[in-house]
């Protein structure tokens, strides 16, 4: 009987080590917990270029992270790209002629949203699409456009 | 030459297909065993973990440790030692903790299991239990696969989680990198499906150790060479088979 006790004891000790064991990998070391889709409200907006930008991208004003990225799609008709992001909805006094453009966290960094606020009275909310967007920074079209101007500028002399 | 290659081709498919009847009957009489013999799992989740907490934690914590210093030493040459805490967890979530936790599992308890099992076939106790129309498959073979299959992905958490203490005492504490960074790297690296994809291999690897442990005791030789080849042959069949299966679900998450 006593040593019954002591298996029992033991195997609970280690289901119950094991379980928050698991509880901390699964919300501790993961980013999950920013905050879920129920507090949060959707805002889309077209690029020409994209560039590398991905789902899960963060979503910054100001360098704060907001929000994220939820899809990246191209659009047939109007052959550009459609991001879709969430916002936290404790940040629900955006104005809507703010400006999104994609931008890149340090020199080889992964791409981001950077929101520039605008003027307006009004407030994005769900659904609502930003109209002022830049593209993403292309380094082979930079490059390219040093070049080319470089050789232009000695043409000209 | 052609026809020996060719039987033990045969063999081999043979043996692959009985293995997988077994396992249906192991699945088959799970429930029942799990809701009616509570206690006779208990007992074996305690042989097959709680016992082997001990060689799980400390190899947890010095593969983190040694995950903490070759990080260090690789990541400070670009300047990048704050990422270690996020080298150490995506190594121990995603790999290493499910692997080695799963190579030490079937060393640790796979052979226990085999040997046990296959001493009981030796000395006729699961022939004697037959006779008593005590079926030794949901008597002795699947409480000890429920355990298993129970205990291993705990083991694997506690291995990651040790892993992750480990490397944080030698970054942190022996190699003076700060403790913000090495979380806040790690959390904002770290997704979610990471984590299941560790948990996953987890309990996949839990079902293989303790399915061929059992199986290779149960079909062991009954004499006592015959019970010391299955013992090992349950360590080096494990082995490959959750280093292959690594692979596989590795690819399917990628």
């Amino acid at each position: 009987m006593q040593q019954t006790r002591s298996v029992e004891l033991g195997t609970g000790l280690f289901v119950l080590l094991g379980l928050s064991a698991l509880f901390f990998l699964t919300t501790q070391t993961t980013g999950s917990s920013d905050f879920s889709s129920s507090d949060a409200y959707e805002v889309t907006a077209r690029f020409d270029n994209v560039g590398s930008l991905k789902n899960r991208a963060p979503v910054a004003m100001a360098g704060v992270t907001i929000g994220r990225v939820t899809s990246v799609e191209f659009d047939p008709q109007g052959l550009d790209a459609v991001v879709t992001f969430m916002i936290d909805a404790r940040f629900d006094q955006i104005p809507d002629d703010s400006d999104a453009s994609i931008l890149t966290s340090g020199l080889l960094g992964s791409q981001y949203i950077g929101l520039q606020p605008g003027g307006s009275e009004f407030y994005l909310e769900a659904d609502s699409e930003i109209q002022f967007t830049q593209s993403a920074i292309i380094i082979e079209n930079l490059i390219s456009k040093y070049l080319f101007s470089q050789g232009s500028d000695s043409g000209s002399k | 030459m052609f026809r020996e290659a060719w039987l033990t081709f045969i063999d081999f498919i043979r043996t692959f297909g009985a293995l997988q009847l077994f396992f249906l009957r192991l699945l088959a009489a799970t429930p029942s065993i799990f809701f009616h013999r509570f206690g006779l799992v208990v007992t074996q989740v305690y042989n097959a973990g709680a016992l082997s907490l001990v060689i799980i934690m400390v190899c947890g914590f010095f593969v983190g440790a040694v995950l903490g210093l070759q990080g260090y030493s690789i990541l400070s040459k670009f300047n990048a030692e704050d990422s270690i805490g996020t080298f150490a967890a995506f190594s121990l979530i995603k790999e290493l903790g499910p692997v080695i936790t799963a190579l030490l599992f079937s060393g640790r308890a796979g052979t226990a299991l085999a040997s046990e099992i296959g001493l009981m076939k030796a000395t006729d106790q699961l022939s004697a239990m037959e006779m008593m129309a005590i079926n030794p498959l949901h008597r002795i073979l699947v409480p000890r696969f429920i355990g298993g299959v129970i205990s291993m992905p705990l083991l694997a958490a506690i291995f990651s989680i040790v892993g992750l203490f480990g490397a944080h005492l030698v970054g942190v504490g022996l190699l003076g990198v700060d403790a913000g960074a090495f979380w806040q790297q790690m959390v904002a690296t770290l997704e979610p499906s990471d984590v299941y994809e560790g948990i996953i291999k987890s309990i996949v690897f839990g079902v293989v150790a303790s399915l061929l442990a059992v199986w290779e005791g149960y079909n062991a030789v009954p004499t006592a060479e015959g019970v010391g080849r299955a013992t090992t042959r349950t360590v080096v069949i494990s082995a490959i088979a959750v280093l292959i299966l690594d692979f596989m679900i590795t690819a399917i998450f990628i």
